[in-house]
């Protein structure tokens, strides 16, 4: 393992600086896709027939290769980080726009006929009883989102050094030093599982409502339909549930997260 | 006093959930819409807190048109129970419950304390208040969700098919649940439900709906069953209309038989003394407790003797007073001896009466009553 953690000076960083550097070029992207798609699907839920064409937009800009994505941005945004956050928040859309919907629309009708009996306003019923309900079926999608994204940040290194560790595969090449994509590969899948270990940690913290029947059928559940997690450059997996899948609130999408490797 | 007066709904589309009802919903009682699915019982109610606006005629509470008052204000002024309780999954118990409260503004120890003594009012333990809504089984959240629309004490009650959707077993101690509360709060409650035995069970006035959203007859529970406003309630309201009537006729003015009692340890003496008419007596011990029916010629001849061996069983009985014409009709039927045992508020027996009895006792209190039983068929 010589040399895993040495990191070459054209970086710039140390190895725990590259990693600080990658879990924000990837966790900003999500924050503000959970941003963008809060609203989004709320409209979605509200208006019925705007969810089909959000669906599509979302799934072509899914479509979308990352190399080129970037490609075009970078006319725009030039060779910064900003140019790898852009397309990774877009990308997101089409877990997070799908979850937040499924998870607002499983509130139970008595639970929301109760709601507005008991005189609770449009807003009021958002934020105190859509969007808790909804919390199980959010992190779901966010959990995908999040791993998803941490593989994909490292594309940007073949844009000039925006990729973070992914710049180290690049730099295993140029400098014959194998041991750096070893590096490279192993962190990123590391960092993916932690990520994801936290956000199920805050999301059990958050729901101690939820039926610890419900929870083990979430631990069951998954596998296959879960999206691969290709840290691969230009490639994103082609397992992306693109619509409707993520949850009642009892499924659950399971990111395969060692197959960042 | 809630008065629906001329109301409709009509749908853009052209479907008529509601058409030209009118009802008065009196105060301090309950009140059932019952009907056939699509027959605009819960579009009613819920015009009634305007969680659907109605779309002609208008809804008055204590003379006051509901359209004049602010919605938000108007709904928190009624109690709402729906089916499958509808509690909110991520809030313990006692935070439901105060929901309403905790709107008008209560201080959380305030609301906290007013969850409490309403728990136990709808029959829960207070050591569930810190539970979430699926710790608790179908008919405790039900319970959960009477507590809750209670929450803020508001005068009027609107329950949606609030027991449909457990057992029947739980339902009816629902049933027996919400008489008790009412019968201690006296709110005027509007219930709906698709089950007639369960509206003749709680309600005062039962309005019966046809499909279409008309009103087909509104009546107390005693006078519809005896006197339906036509074929289509007759039909609706089921077989043996005839026999559940008799839950509305108390047993005060049935003609017991106080003579047809005997001691276990009488003597033949004894025993003559009794009505000589009677084919058989009832045995009771020392407390007075039915114990069975006898042989009056045998016990004639011979005495009680404490032989208890020889008996046939006395059956079920009926609280003179408490219990209705029905139950002492069924305990007649059931009897061995076609008679039936009625007991005082302890169990001891007071007295004995035939299914002969019963039938005259039940022509007289129609009669009294001015509820003759009218055949629809016949009339029509």
């Amino acid at each position: 393992m010589n040399g895993f953690f040495d990191m070459p000076s054209d970086l710039q960083h140390s190895y725990v600086g590259l990693i600080g550097l990658h879990l924000q070029e990837a966790l900003l992207p999500v924050a503000i896709g959970l941003v963008l798609a809060l609203p989004v699907a709320q409209l979605c839920v509200r208006f019925k027939w705007l969810y089909p064409p959000v669906l599509w937009a979302t799934t072509v800009l899914y479509a979308i290769p990352s190399l080129a994505f970037f490609v075009v941005l970078i006319d725009y945004t030039g060779q910064t980080e900003t140019t790898v956050v852009i397309p990774l928040a877009l990308y997101s859309l089409v877990v997070l726009v799908p979850a937040i919907v499924d998870g607002v629309r499983s509130v139970s009708p008595e639970t929301n006929a109760a709601a507005v009996a008991m005189g609770i306003g449009p807003v009021r019923r958002y934020l105190q009883v859509e969007l808790p309900i909804a919390v199980p079926a959010i992190f779901a999608g966010l959990r995908v989102a999040t791993v998803s994204s941490i593989s994909l940040v490292s594309v940007g290194a073949l844009i000039g050094n925006q990729g973070a560790l992914g710049n180290l595969l690049a730099d295993a090449n140029l400098y014959h030093r194998p041991i750096l994509a070893v590096s490279s590969v192993v962190t990123t899948a590391v960092l993916a599982i932690l990520a994801d270990a936290a956000l199920v940690l805050i999301r059990m913290l958050l729901t101690p409502w939820l039926p610890k029947s419900a929870r083990r059928a979430r631990r069951g559940a998954g596998g296959p339909a879960g999206p691969d997690a290709n840290g691969d450059a230009g490639d994103k997996a082609g397992g992306l549930p693109a619509g409707g899948t993520l949850g009642d609130g009892t499924t659950d999408v399971r990111p395969t997260a060692g197959s960042a490797l | 006093m809630i008065s629906i007066e001329a109301v409709s709904k009509r749908y853009p589309d052209g479907t008529v959930a509601v058409d030209g009802l009118s009802l008065e919903i009196p105060d301090r009682s309950i009140t059932v819409l019952v009907g056939p699915s699509g027959c605009g019982k819960t579009t009613t109610l819920r015009m009634i807190n305007r969680m659907i606006e109605l779309s002609g005629g208008r809804i008055l509470i204590d003379g006051e048109d509901i359209q004049h008052k602010p919605v938000n204000a108007l709904r928190r002024s009624m109690g709402y129970v729906i089916q499958n309780a509808g509690l909110f999954q991520h809030r313990t118990i006692v935070d439901n419950i105060g929901t309403v409260p905790r709107m008008l503004g209560w201080s959380k120890a305030k609301a906290r304390e007013r969850s409490m003594e309403l728990m136990e009012r709808v029959g829960l333990d207070t050591s569930m208040a810190k539970r979430y809504p699926y710790q608790l089984s179908g008919g405790q959240q039900q319970r959960v969700g009477v507590a809750r629309a209670l929450a803020a004490d508001p005068p009027v009650l609107l329950m949606d098919e609030p027991f449909s959707a457990v057992d029947p077993v739980v339902r009816r101690g629902l049933q027996e649940e919400l008489l008790r509360i009412q019968s201690e709060l006296g709110k005027t409650i509007v219930f709906v439900t698709h089950d007639i035995d369960e509206a003749i069970r709680v309600g005062d006035m039962i309005a019966v709906l046809r499909t279409g959203g008309k009103l087909a007859q509104y009546a107390p529970p005693d006078e519809l069953l005896s006197r339906p406003a036509d074929a289509a309630v007759e039909d609706f309201l089921g077989a043996d209309r005839g026999i559940r009537g008799l839950s509305f006729f108390g047993t005060e003015q049935l003609p017991l038989e106080r003579n047809g009692i005997v001691a276990v340890d009488a003597t033949a003496a004894q025993v003559a003394e009794r009505a000589a008419d009677l084919p058989q007596l009832l045995v009771v011990d020392v407390d007075g407790r039915p114990l069975g029916w006898a042989d009056a010629a045998r016990l004639r001849a011979s005495g009680a003797r404490n032989d208890t061996a020889g008996l046939l069983a006395s059956g079920q009985t009926f609280r003179l007073g408490e219990d209705s014409l029905r139950v002492a009709l069924d305990c007649a039927v059931l009897s061995p001896t076609g008679w039936a045992a009625a007991v005082d508020g302890e169990g001891r027996a007071v007295g004995v009466v035939s299914q002969e009895a019963i039938a005259r006792a039940i022509r007289e209190a129609h009669g009294r009553r001015g509820t003759a039983p009218v055949d629809v068929g016949a009339a029509r």
